[in-house]
């Protein structure tokens, strides 16, 4: 016996799908062309499954920024935020960031994974309760299972199931957060944030709103569903990520609660871990104040995001049940995905590929996201590649 | 702790659906092992249990749950926790 024999199912599990698409576990990057096109395996690709919302990737001016940072800073600052890892850009990424979402507090972490992991490890502790949508990213649950908080899974938008369970936990007379997603990264459906809102308010508990794929791509101003649904002062924190509309890597928390500040000496994800990079830093305050000014960005956006959806709607695709940037269709079938996954690469079009665990219900999934930064030669492309590919 | 059998009758019917055909299901058969139940289908039949119950399941408690009689102890413990 080693401690490898626990992989062996996992190996099995990855030579029966090498049989069905040998590209899959070899999809490389070789050359990044722009934010929406790269060289994948030797072949020129459309990248309709990048995370990319605004394109911002290559904006000029945020790759500049970044440039700049490190030629004037270094390239990384070897260090935690707690030590000597906090510089000047740290801060005014969190002063900017709390303006933006006219929050009080802001803090700013290494990844979008680790701010998960850090508030939620640390908000909530033994014999307090996380109530987390079903659905959650595996950050948010591996967040909670760090902390030794009780959690407890909702039905995934399902108001009514989580207020039945806020009702089973009254008489506990202990503290309460609820977890959901602005948008899910997988279907692009978003939460009943509205309902959750209240039902919250109702019992007394806290909300946690990760907006991850929703930042700059809801709400007026770009600051996600809270703002689109009309309930921010109903969500005591909103988390996030730098790696999607704002193109780069990071993570963030922001509240109103001025013990929010405090999380900072109580979080070990926080504390043990290196801060990010100055070009990091400067290239996400410089796409933070494109997002906010450059509404069009969000309207190109949607409007790829409309076309897409009402395309592969049109083919009589299984889609997730609204539009959004995230656009999947369900396959029942493995070995159907598989084939029309490696039509679409042979076409010239990357999306992403996920297969259950990572899924919701069990189903295989294409998942597709748009980006402001699809021409309209692109989106026509990627339109005409699912036309041909599901012959 | 003693299994309490209306619970564990109950568990099974919930669990029926989700078993192979012609798999003989009692307390002391793994979920895992003996059913091939994956996460998904686990956190199927966790719901079930919840609804049936009126309860809701810690994530928490799962890892202690490896037969059926580990679930209806957990079942057990909470219901008994009111």
């Amino acid at each position: 016996m080693t401690i490898f024999d626990k992989f062996q199912q996992l190996a099995a599990a990855r030579q029966q799908l090498e049989q069905h698409a040998s590209d899959f576990f070899n999809v490389v990057v070789e050359e990044i062309i722009s934010g929406t096109e790269a060289i994948v395996n030797g072949r020129r690709m459309i990248l309709a499954g990048s995370n990319n919302y605004l394109g911002l990737s290559f904006n000029a001016d945020c790759i500049e920024a970044a440039c700049q940072a490190a030629r004037e800073e270094g390239t990384g600052t070897t260090g935690s935020r707690m030590a000597n890892g906090t510089f000047s850009g740290h801060v005014a990424l969190e002063k900017e960031l709390a303006e933006y979402f006219n929050r009080r507090g802001t803090i700013v972490f290494s990844t979008g994974y680790i701010a998960n992991l850090a508030m939620l490890s640390t908000l909530v502790g033994p014999g307090e309760v996380i109530l987390l949508d079903a659905d959650c990213h595996a950050s948010i649950y591996d967040g909670c299972r760090l902390g030794g908080a009780e959690v407890i899974r909702f039905r995934h938008n399902d108001a009514a199931d989580l207020e039945k369970r806020l009702r089973r936990l009254e008489q506990r007379n202990t503290n309460v957060l609820v977890v959901a997603e602005g948008l899910y990264s997988m279907l692009g459906d978003r939460a009943p944030l509205a309902d959750i809102v209240a039902v919250k308010q109702k019992y007394g508990a806290y909300l946690m709103v990760d907006e991850a794929h929703s930042l700059g791509v809801l709400g007026e101003n770009g600051r996600g569903l809270a703002e689109e649904a009309g309930v921010e002062e109903g969500v005591d924190f909103v988390v996030g990520t730098f790696s999607k509309s704002l193109g780069a890597i990071g993570g963030f928390c922001v509240s109103n609660h001025p013990e929010l500040n405090l999380v900072r000496y109580a979080s070990r994800p926080y504390v043990f871990t290196a801060s990010s990079s100055p070009s990091i830093i400067a290239s996400t305050r410089k796409a933070l104040q494109i997002l906010s000014t450059q509404s069009q960005l969000r309207q190109r956006l949607w409007d790829n995001a409309n076309l897409l959806y009402s395309t592969l709607q049109e083919l009589g695709l299984a889609l997730g049940p609204e539009v959004s940037p995230i656009i999947a269709a369900r396959f029942e079938d493995m070995q159907e995905v598989f084939a029309f996954w490696s039509g679409l690469l042979q076409r010239g079009v990357y999306v992403n590929l996920v297969l259950p665990p990572a899924t919701p219900d069990g189903r295989c999934l294409l998942r597709c996201s748009v980006s402001a930064g699809h021409t309209p030669e692109q989106m026509e492309t990627i339109c005409r590649a699912f036309k041909e590919a599901i012959g | 702790m003693e299994l309490d059998a209306k619970i564990l009758k109950e568990i099974l019917e919930i669990i029926a659906p989700f078993v192979p055909a012609g798999q003989q299901v009692s307390e002391g058969t793994d979920m895992v092992a003996d059913l091939g139940l994956d996460s998904l289908k686990v956190m199927k039949i966790v719901e079930n249990v919840e609804d049936s119950f009126d309860i809701s399941i810690p994530l928490n408690i799962l890892p202690e749950v490896r037969t059926v009689g580990d679930f209806v102890m957990q079942i057990q413990k909470i219901t008994g926790e009111g």
